[in-house]
């Protein structure tokens, strides 16, 4: 039973369910209360004080981000005791705070200048402490770059880790004026469990945790004419960019995304959608022979469950966690790699090129793919797979540069070779999509007829519930899978590595009996992950999501193994799945790390 | 198991296993080895199974937890605002001449560490300061010099 209590802000009357914070309850009267620590994403904390309200009978403010209303409350969120004192709070802030904001990688993106300028802070009442501190930047990480003489200790970051991802790289340590947000033993995120999601960075309001950004390497890479440049976009760019750039959330910005690519100056500008459905073939094939083993051969070394391998996030979680399941996982590359080892080997000779003067550069809505691309293993093409990888975010500051207006652009298609996807390479950018595309490929393979799901949407496997299930049975299969038949094949979903971490325990204590699990580190996928616009929250990740599902319904070819680019590179260059090329180029291994 | 592994594991056999039982085992490392180590923050998060990070949020939040290596006598010095009033300065000088140290270090041979603390409850006597676990009180420089002296001759040393 839900219990209403009445109450008034502001002179005005308001009927709230029994619970509702003063922010939500002023919020459904159309007044925004100024907000720093608080996220949608994340638990209460009520630490930076600037929501403060007044409430009538109470000497002191109240928070009210944290504060439940009750019956018959007065509130007061503008009163001149409230905005003096919010005013103090951002002044206080700002005197902590290294608000050299041109220099400031979030300029003109930073929820601390934002409300400092609504706020009209002119004046700077109190001592600047920053030049006491010794601040020093770290820089380490090929990922995370962390300023802690921007972070305003709201402890978003820390929140983050513990509670979306269960990473807990980041703590609070020390206290009082010394009071910093650090890792163990005050180390380089480089060095620490870290698994460079950038869900911190995504989080944080201020330029305290910001992207190891790229951007001069790529236009030095365009602008020297010896170098053939060729782009890849991952499928969660093209419903993500738009925001960046004045469109709303779950705009489908992909012909705009390749006209802008191409007007930047790059030479080839091409898909991760064409590698992701290369990603699925294989895949597909490592799950369906890993299940032949086991059922037919009965060898008691395969193992099951397998997990995907795309997120590199959840990679560096499972190597750092459970550095004994790393066997579990997909050996397959994730579709960037699989695209930079491609593009220096297949496509250099197709098109001519000395894979020397080719440079690879991906748009990823990641900051972990930075780490990824630059592991000692992604070498296979006997030069460094993918030279640099740019977020989302990154890419809109190109374009802005460019002066390019986006919204003028006329659409324009992918280049050709390694630029033509399906249906099934978009989804990877929402959580369940490499489930539902590997169900495609794999149920067609095994039966000969499509999955039994309406126009190809096996809807048990999409949404946003944190781990999903889905059971598929396996009928009347051809001759050469006979052995699967009645077979039911038990799939699970997971996202956020808070729910991955979930899956895990219940597979290591044999709970689970998967045989196939898809994991991705961010919320939402790839549609929510830390290299994306900000802000990015649970509305604005359901809005990606939908988008990404529309995307996939518009195109032509919906299955992996029907990319009409896929089947000629293995007719022309790998010949078969899981053959000598592909285990030479689009396979991988992986590397046990400390947990502590 | 090296001998911090044994430690550890036999205060949480003592205090739990939990989040809450961190604090006494911290306590109890400190207790045996004056500092808490990388080594050691590390073994308490495997042991307990939480996060190392939060291990070493908790012993850098509080006093008493040192997370730097420190000598076999740890001198602390109260620098609130009585003990400051009543000349805690010149014991500070004078435990710094004397150790030919600064605030903050380590003798070369390990034996004294000199750091500043919060209110030790001692203003009525103040200016005071803490040996491991001695408190004095009432300090003048001459009188710093005699304790001192007889902590270094414990140790067969002028």
């Amino acid at each position: 039973m839900s219990k209403k209590v009445n109450l008034i802000i502001n002179g005005l009357p308001v009927e709230v369910q029994h619970g509702t914070t003063i922010l939500d309850a002023a919020k459904e009267l159309g007044i925004t209360i100024p907000t720093l620590c608080f996220h949608k994403d994340l638990c209460v904390a009520g630490n930076c004080r600037v929501c403060v309200v007044e409430v009538a009978g109470q000497r002191r403010l109240s928070a009210a981000c944290a504060t439940p209303c009750d019956e018959g409350m007065e509130i007061l969120t503008n009163s001149l005791k409230v905005r003096s004192s919010r005013k103090h709070i951002i002044e206080l802030l700002l005197s902590e705070h290294n608000a050299d904001c041109t220099k400031c990688y979030r300029n003109g993106n930073c929820e601390l200048q934002e409300i400092s300028s609504e706020y009209k802070i002119m004046t700077q009442d109190f001592i600047e402490l920053v030049p006491f501190k010794h601040y020093s930047i770290d820089a380490y990480s090929p990922s995370i770059m962390k300023d802690d003489s921007k972070c305003i200790r709201c402890q978003r970051c820390v929140r983050t880790c513990s509670e979306l991802q269960g990473v807990n790289a980041l703590t609070v340590a020390h206290k009082g004026d010394k009071m910093k947000i650090t890792t163990f033993f005050e180390k380089s995120m480089r060095d620490v469990v870290c698994t460079n999601c950038g869900q911190c960075v995504n989080h944080c309001p201020t330029g305290a945790l910001v992207e190891k950004n790229y951007i001069e390497d790529v236009w030095d890479a365009i602008a020297n004419p010896k170098k053939h440049v060729v782009v890849q976009t991952a499928p969660a760019v093209r419903v993500g960019l738009g925001e960046e750039l004045g469109f709303p959330p779950g705009s489908r910005v992909t012909g705009k995304l390749v006209a802008a690519l191409k007007r930047l100056g790059f030479d080839s500008v091409l898909d991760t959608d064409f590698s992701a459905d290369l990603t699925i073939v294989e895949e597909g094939t490592e799950l369906l022979t890993r299940l032949k083993k086991a059922l037919v051969d009965k060898d008691d070394t395969v193992k099951l469950p397998m997990a995907t391998s795309c997120s590199p996030g959840w990679i560096k979680y499972i190597e750092h966690m459970y550095p004994e399941y790393l066997g579990h996982l997909s050996t397959c590359k994730s579709p960037q790699q699989m695209f930079g080892a491609l593009v220096k080997t297949y496509y250099a000779k197709a098109r001519n090129l000395d894979p020397a003067d080719i440079v690879s550069v991906s748009i990823m809505p990641c900051t972990a793919k930075k780490f990824e691309a630059w592991r000692p293993e992604m070498h296979d093409s006997g030069y460094r797979d993918v030279d640099y990888v740019l977020t989302t975010r990154e890419l809109a500051i190109l374009i802005k540069q460019a002066g390019l207006d986006f919204d003028k652009l006329e659409e324009a298609r992918y280049d050709r070779l390694m630029g033509d996807s399906t249906g099934a390479g978009v989804i990877f950018g929402a959580t369940g999509g490499v489930m539902e595309a590997a169900l495609r490929t794999a149920y067609e393979i095994v039966t000969g007829r499509e999955v039994p799901f309406k126009n190809l949407d096996i809807m048990p496997v999409r949404g946003m519930e944190g781990i999903r299930e889905a059971v598929i049975k396996i009928e009347n299969p051809v001759k050469e899978w006979a052995f699967l038949d009645g077979v039911e094949l038990k799939c699970a979903v997971a996202h956020g590595l808070v729910n991955a971490k979930k899956v895990m325990d219940a597979v290591k204590s044999g709970k689970a009996d998967y045989h196939f699990i898809e994991f991705m580190a961010c919320p939402g996928g790839c549609l929510g992950g830390g290299g994306q616009p900000i802000p990015t929250n649970p509305e604005i990740r359901q809005k990606r999501m939908n988008a990404i599902y529309a995307e996939d319904k518009s195109m032509k070819v919906r299955k992996s193994h029907e990319n009409p680019e896929i089947i000629k590179l293995y007719k022309d260059f790998l010949k078969e799945p899981l053959g000598e090329k592909s285990h030479q180029l689009l396979h991988t291994k992986y590397t046990k790390r400390d947990r502590f | 198991m090296n001998p911090i592994q044994t430690l550890i594991k036999e205060l949480a056999d003592v205090h739990g296993r939990r989040r809450e039982s961190i604090l006494p085992i911290l306590q109890g490392v400190v207790e045996q080895e004056k500092y808490l180590s990388e080594d050691s923050m590390v073994e308490i998060a495997r042991e307990i199974d939480i996060p190392a990070s939060d291990v070493y949020g908790t012993a850098t939040f509080y006093s008493f937890l040192e997370a730097k290596k420190m000598g076999k006598y740890v001198i602390r010095v109260c620098k609130t605002i009585t003990c400051s009033m009543k000349g805690k300065n010149q014991v500070l000088l004078t435990i710094q001449e004397m150790l030919k140290i600064k605030l903050g270090d380590t003798t070369p041979d390990k034996r004294f560490t000199i750091l500043e603390t919060n209110c030790l409850g001692w203003c009525h006597k103040a200016p005071a300061m803490l040996i491991n676990d001695e408190v004095y009180t009432e300090l003048t420089p001459e009188k710093v010099r005699e304790i001192l002296s007889s902590y270094m001759k414990k140790n067969g040393q002028i």
